[in-house]
């Protein structure tokens, strides 16, 4: 459902402002969304100050020094830090990213971090991800087959079969793009999202996957696809350069020729 | 144990910085919204000529003031705005121009050529 105000209890509230390290003469300011659930208050807007000079380049540095320097208690998922587990998603001076693949250089004066967007916050950046690993899993992500496997070798591919899943199967489910589409937003409960209607196209346009009418038939409905309105914020914002608006346009069309 | 009814929504639009295409988006809708409400005067002023002087002097005498003229301005851009998204929407439908780095761009295209047919249609009639 539509609803453009943020419910009173998770309106954010000004918050504390840390003083600046002494000696820095390079400052970057980062002003970071809190929320813990053990104090029963509003979510606030924390202000770190910190020495350019000795925080490394990417966003996830910052945050990294932040929590060993000065706040302990500041909690954010990071794991790999090179942009292949898409842990450290979250939302940039307004645009989601993975805070291991920004670069502070690139942010401007101040860093403005929040969690994703439209989601239930566990603590600070940490938000609920249950909803929409359900959902990837609601696309079957597994090769369906109905034909007895070759008895001598695997099912094999033509070069030019498994280049059709090159920007697809690089998707490794940060939930930049979902949480960046209104239509998410507002309906994520009946409606897929990008991310796992880019991985529903994966397994469609897989060659060897033979229940490509089934996913179809799955696919066909009102909400869980077509509340894709071509907004276009999910190919905007996916830090690994993938085009999931792309791939729905490319269910849509095959659910179109399938008709006639 | 904390439930998850007591957590937090994240802030979205009050801090999402939407791109053009983004606007474009919504405004297609609005200017769909306002386009139909336009119509309204439109049929108003059909009406109107079919039937008395009076009424078809009165929505004339409107049309000519400047909240009048600015109104069928603003109706006249809608249009255009809504068509020239419209025809962006049947070139997506095709599966093209989804390249991340022509978004911009062909948004930027969509405005001008829509600032570009009203102004054209303005000075015509």
């Amino acid at each position: 459902m539509v609803q453009f105000n943020l419910p009173p209890h998770s309106r954010i509230k000004p918050g504390k402002t840390w003083p600046a390290p002494e000696d820095a003469k390079n400052l970057l300011t980062v002003r970071v969304y809190r929320w813990d659930p053990e104090v029963p208050d509003n979510p606030r807007l924390d202000t770190f100050q910190l020495d350019r000079d000795r925080c490394g380049a990417m966003v996830l540095d910052a945050l990294i020094r932040i929590k060993n320097q000065i706040d302990p208690s500041l909690t954010f998922r990071r794991s790999c830090r090179e942009g292949v587990c898409g842990s450290c998603a979250m939302n940039i001076n307004g645009r989601n990213a993975l805070a291991c693949t920004k670069a502070i250089e690139d942010c401007g004066e101040t860093l403005t971090i929040h969690p994703l967007p439209h989601q239930s916050v566990i603590k600070d950046l940490v938000t609920d991800m249950t909803h929409f690993y359900a959902q990837y899993a609601s696309v079957q992500p597994w090769l369906k087959t109905l034909t007895p496997a070759p008895a001598d070798r695997e099912r094999l591919q033509s070069p030019e079969e498994r280049a059709l899943l090159d920007d697809l199967y690089d998707c490794i489910l940060c939930a930049c793009c979902s949480t960046a589409c209104p239509s998410y937003w507002w309906n994520s409960d009946r409606y897929l999202g990008p991310a796992a209607l880019l991985q529903a196209w994966r397994w469609i346009a897989d060659s060897r996957d033979e229940a490509t009418g089934e996913r179809l038939d799955s696919l066909e409905d009102p909400f869980k696809l077509y509340r894709c309105h071509t907004i276009m914020n999910c190919t905007d914002t996916c830090p690994k350069g993938l085009n999931p608006a792309k791939a729905i346009a490319e269910i849509k069309k095959l659910l179109a020729l399938r008709r006639e | 144990m904390v439930t998850g009814s007591n957590r937090p929504l994240s802030p979205h639009l009050q801090i999402y910085r939407l791109p053009l295409a983004a606007l474009l988006s919504i405004t297609h809708r609005i200017s769909g919204v306002v386009l139909s409400l336009g119509l309204i005067l439109l049929i108003a002023a059909l009406f109107s000529v079919a039937g008395s002087g009076a009424f078809y002097s009165a929505i004339h005498a409107f049309l000519n003031t400047i909240l009048g003229q600015v109104f069928l301005l603003l109706w006249l851009f809608a249009l255009f705005l809504h068509f020239c998204h419209g025809i962006r929407h049947l070139i997506w439908d095709t599966v093209s121009a989804f390249d991340r780095s022509t978004l911009t761009r062909h948004s930027l295209w969509e405005l001008g050529l829509a600032v570009l047919l009203t102004l054209i249609s303005w000075i015509i009639v």
